[in-house]
């Protein structure tokens, strides 16, 4: 009895990372389904939404709601300024130019952040807007930040699936997913439809960076290089361009991630996610959803 | 007449340059930026302090060279291998932490220049393989002895039964403690009922706390710098654990209060110096700190401003300025009064010192007891 | 009967630039710490120069070659302190010897990685590169003079000038040979069209294997001369950073480039390690602000590589 309630307590803790997962690897999906490219400057959006939170809660004492509307809307727009500036140029260059961009703008945004005049390179110790409240049922805890963090995920998921199912600006975007040129030719600003996807992709992993922050509050600017590469495996693990995909494939990697850690050692962790991504690569690239990618 | 004044001229430019000191360079490594940084800034004060009030009666002039290791050990390698090589230094203060203080001992010992280290404890820092590093000395004690003393308040003064350990893998300052306090525990009939490593990046700790709160441990021992604890401290207490919190000396920085809140507030660590106690070298270099930084300076710049002295003294005493002869000297280093205690060398360039206990109230760390080896 | 006649040529300006080198060495002008770093700028040049064959040659995006280069360092350090060696004649073989495990390590992932495309394969080699420095972390947990995350200290420093320039002016040699034969054929073409290449009858996975292969070797033996240079591991100087900057090498020097390998890597190890001395080290930070920053906008204006020659197209 005892072990089932260990085990249901490590699952929590799992569950509460995979959502973080989940929210950054929908902008990855989302991004390469329409684009064909892996936006390795991502993970720094996330760490964006963080550090602007931070700012937010000890600069302007702004209440959790507001936080929450603020950093998805400014990690929307640096995502958005992103693409026009870097990645748009390069639209019809080789595909290893773009990714070799994405890391340029990565590597570019971190190390200028980390210059002293902007947030340096230390840690920080990330304050939360509320007190921390724990329920106790039986020998299971919750506290409200796993309750926020659920909830919070939940919610974004819901939008997400009535701006992608139920605006045209989402049907754009599948149908840019499916052929990019088509879609242009029926008259579509994919220009417009590119922006859309990268805006809503950052604004997720905003809202993503500010939950992370709040569950394990300490911030760097160096936070999303890992999360960043591990919610991109998740999304290869669902299936890549598919977005209930990368919903599981995040929890799946935030889960196994805390079981590693409970059963295995710590240290273990990054490690094994990467195991996960060996086996599927080599059984079944596709993801579990997944379309079929090419191979030569 | 012209000869008068020439050979005048003569004896005046002599003089001036009897009076001009002979330069001796003095490397300083320390984290000015990285997850400990404010232990690097209050060491390079400190130094800076020991550097002014030498100036006023030391035979040498002193060019100081500083070197930030952002508490990693590639950067302190790099660092040194440049003070070195490059700088050509004639005495090394620091590393601070042993992680970066143990290859940084290699180098130094290899190359043949003195270093003292005013806070790196881990016993490897000295000793190589069972072979002692002639040319490394530190000012501290080392964590066998710290383990213990943790260890042995655990058990006594707190009445602990069990105790979890959580501790840094990549960290040898983390891992040798851990242990250490470890092995007295339990030789003391203490259960370990959780000993659990991490990653320096980790920022999840959720699956750990987890782990060790289904043992209920009376005591959790966290030997890891403040920014961790920090962090590690504030999830305890959010999954509603409530056992008492132990540490080490790398706890003892304003910020861990500052950031952990009340999360750390009825915990406990180990420390080289508190600055409650009442002592006349201590509070002479206390006033002169909070004069010049406005806040008292944590144990680590008192450490790094015995080190210091310890090594300009060597140098004063030395026959000639050569590494050779600081060497000799700082050897014989005995009963050195400093801010941290009366300092005499062991034969493997260790200090013997006692260890003080610190409690962290909501008002600051107060001073509860001294252990003595 | 031509190839050798040239390469008699490309040896007699290798000796020739040694012994300007070691005159200058010996003559006192240059410091320890310059010494250190044109010994490392070899070394850089030969591992990039794997890099080179893989991607810039062949086409393969490889993230991951700096868990390789620590493959390489690691094993040599560990078979030398065992074997106690102390001087370069018993490094050589050592070195060698690790070189072909790495090449073996290499022989087994790019069995099952080699057939996935661009980005997935940027992807693969990256989780490559991050499981060798998690695995390189925890080794201490198999012996302790690995030193896991605490770093492998105390190995002995015997790389010297000869040692580092002799074996890295060898396999340009080598590595020149191999352009020019049969195999750099088919490799550039790879990279320009892997499916027709294939449909002429080309085994292109064998030929993508054997660059990966040969590629991985290189960085091995260069890991092991770094190993008994700064005579310090540490698995984070393993990880993705350092793939980057093999990668920042060998597009700028122009993939499928010898001779811009080459200039790039020193000029990149002198850059980046010569500035150290030179800047304080406020201003040194804002390399790595510069640096992506022209590494965009040659993607974005030359995104063949700033010294593309003949040799390579």
């Amino acid at each position: 009895m005892e072990t089932i309630l260990y085990i249901i307590q490590q699952l929590i803790n799992g569950i509460q990372l995979g959502a973080v997962y989940a929210l950054i690897s929908l902008g990855y999906t989302m991004v390469y389904g329409v684009l064909r490219m892996i936006n390795f400057a991502h993970g720094d959006i996330f760490m964006l939404g963080a550090f602007i939170a931070y700012y937010g809660i000890t600069k302007f004492n702004l209440p959790f709601p507001v936080l929450i509307i603020i950093s998805s809307l400014i990690t929307a727009i640096i995502a958005i300024l992103i693409e026009r500036i870097a990645y748009k140029p390069l639209r019809n260059a080789p595909k290893i130019s773009l990714l070799i961009t994405a890391v340029g703008v990565s590597l570019f945004l971190e190390y200028t952040l980390s210059l002293n005049a902007f947030f340096s390179p230390n840690y920080i110790g990330f304050p939360r807007p509320f007190e921390i409240k724990n329920y106790e049922l039986g020998l299971i805890s919750i506290n409200n930040i796993h309750l926020i963090i659920f909830s919070v995920t939940i919610i974004s998921l819901i939008i997400l699936y009535l701006l992608i199912y139920k605006t045209k600006y989402g049907i754009a975007m599948r149908a840019a997913s499916h052929d990019l040129e088509i879609t242009r030719l029926m008259g579509i600003k994919t220009d417009s439809v590119i922006s859309f996807t990268f805006g809503i992709g950052g604004a997720l992993a905003g809202i993503g960076g500010l939950l992370y922050a709040m569950a394990y509050p300490q911030i760097n600017v160096f936070m999303g290089i890992m999360p960043g590469i591990k919610s991109f495996i998740a999304a290869v693990l669902g299936g890549i361009g598919i977005i209930h995909g990368a919903v599981l494939g995040g929890f799946i990697i935030g889960i196994s991630e805390v079981f590693v850690s409970a059963f295995l050692s710590s240290t273990f962790r990054d490690g094994v996610i990467f195991i996960i991504l060996f086996i599927f690569l080599l059984f079944r690239p596709n993801g579990i959803f997944g379309k079929s990618i090419e191979k030569v | 007449m012209k000869r008068i004044f020439l050979s005048f001229c003569f004896l005046f430019f002599f003089s001036i340059n009897s009076y001009a000191k002979e330069v001796v360079k003095i490397g300083l490594i320390t984290p000015l930026t990285g997850d400990i940084k404010t232990f690097g800034e209050s060491t390079k004060n400190s130094f800076f302090i020991a550097l002014e009030e030498y100036a006023k009666k030391g035979k040498y002039e002193i060019k100081p060279i500083i070197a930030d290791d952002k508490n990693d050990p590639t950067e302190g390698t790099n660092a040194v291998l440049k003070l070195i090589t490059q700088d050509k230094v004639s005495a090394i203060i620091g590393p601070l932490t042993s992680k970066v203080a143990i290859p940084v001992s290699e180098i130094v010992n290899t190359n043949k220049i003195p270093m003292i280290t005013g806070t790196a404890t881990n016993p490897k820092v000295t000793i190589s393989d069972g072979k002692r590093k002639k040319y490394v000395f530190r000012a501290c004690f080392i964590d066998p002895f710290q383990g213990q003393v943790a260890a042995n308040f655990a058990i006594k003064d707190l009445k602990a039964k069990t105790a979890a350990v959580l501790y840094d893998v990549g960290n040898d300052y983390s891992k040798g403690l851990a242990e250490f306090f470890k092995n007295t525990f339990q030789k003391n009939k203490g259960t370990i009922v959780a000993y659990e490593s991490y990653q320096k990046d980790d920022v999840d700790f959720s699956a750990l706390i987890t782990k060790i709160a289904i043992k209920k441990p009376d005591v959790i021992f966290i030997p890891d710098y403040y920014n961790k604890v920090a962090l590690i401290a504030k999830q305890i207490r959010e999954k509603g654990l409530k056992s008492t919190l132990l540490g080490g000396d790398g706890w003892d920085s304003p910020e861990l209060l500052k950031i952990a809140g009340d999360a750390i507030v009825g915990s406990y660590y180990t420390n080289h110096y508190s600055p409650d106690r009442k002592d006349p070298v201590a509070d002479a270099f206390i006033k002169k700190y909070k004069q010049k930084h406005g806040n008292v300076p944590d144990a680590l710049g008192a450490l790094a401003y015995d080190a210091t002295w310890i090594l300009l003294n060597a140098l004063d005493r030395a026959s000639r300025p050569t590494t050779e002869e600081i060497l000799k000297e700082i050897e014989k280093t005995k009963n050195h009064k400093g801010v941290t205690g009366t300092i005499s060398f062991d034969k493997n360039g260790d200090a013997i010192k006692s260890t003080v206990i610190i409690k962290i109230e909501k008002s600051g760390p107060k001073y509860v007891t001294t252990v003595n080896p | 009967m031509r190839f050798f006649i040239e390469l008699r040529k490309l040896i007699f300006i290798s000796l020739f630039i040694y012994l300007v080198i070691k005159l200058f060495f010996i003559s006192g002008i240059p410091t320890d710490y310059i010494i250190q770093i044109t010994l490392y700028s070899f070394i850089i040049v030969l591992a990039s120069l794997g890099l080179n064959i893989i991607y810039g040659y062949t086409g393969q995006f490889s993230l991951g070659h700096a868990a390789f280069y620590g493959i390489g360092a690691y094993c040599t350090a560990y078979l030398s302190k065992i074997l106690g060696v102390e001087t370069f004649y018993s490094l050589v073989p050592v070195v060698f010897l690790s070189g072909i495990f790495t090449a073996f390590i290499a022989y087994l992932i790019g069995g099952p990685i080699l057939r996935l495309k661009d980005d997935f394969l940027a992807i693969a080699t990256l989780g490559f590169g991050i499981l060798v420095r998690v695995f390189l972390d925890n080794s201490d947990r198999i012996t302790e003079t690995l030193g896991g995350s605490r770093g492998f200290v105390g190995i002995n420093k015997i790389t010297n000038l000869e040692l580092s320039f002799f074996i890295t002016v060898f396999f340009i040699l080598i590595t020149k040979n191999l352009i020019d034969s049969r195999y750099g054929l088919f490799w550039r073409a790879i990279k320009n069209d892997e499916l027709a290449v294939s449909s002429i009858g080309v085994n292109t996975f064998n030929a993508k294997l054997i660059a990966f292969i040969y590629g991985c070797f290189l960085a091995g033996i260069a890991g092991g001369l770094y190993a008994h240079l700064y005579t310090f591991l540490h698995p984070s100087n393993f990880d993705i950073l350092k793939s980057i900057d093999f990668l920042i090498i060998v597009i700028i020097g122009g993939m499928g480039s010898i001779s811009g390998t080459i200039v790039a890597g020193l000029f990149w190890v002198f850059f980046i390690e010569g500035l150290r001395i030179v800047l304080p080290s406020e201003i040194l930070e804002y390399r790595w602000v510069l640096i992506p920053i022209i590494l965009i906008l040659i993607m974005m204006l030359r995104p063949y590589g700033l010294m593309v020659k003949k040799e390579g197209y």
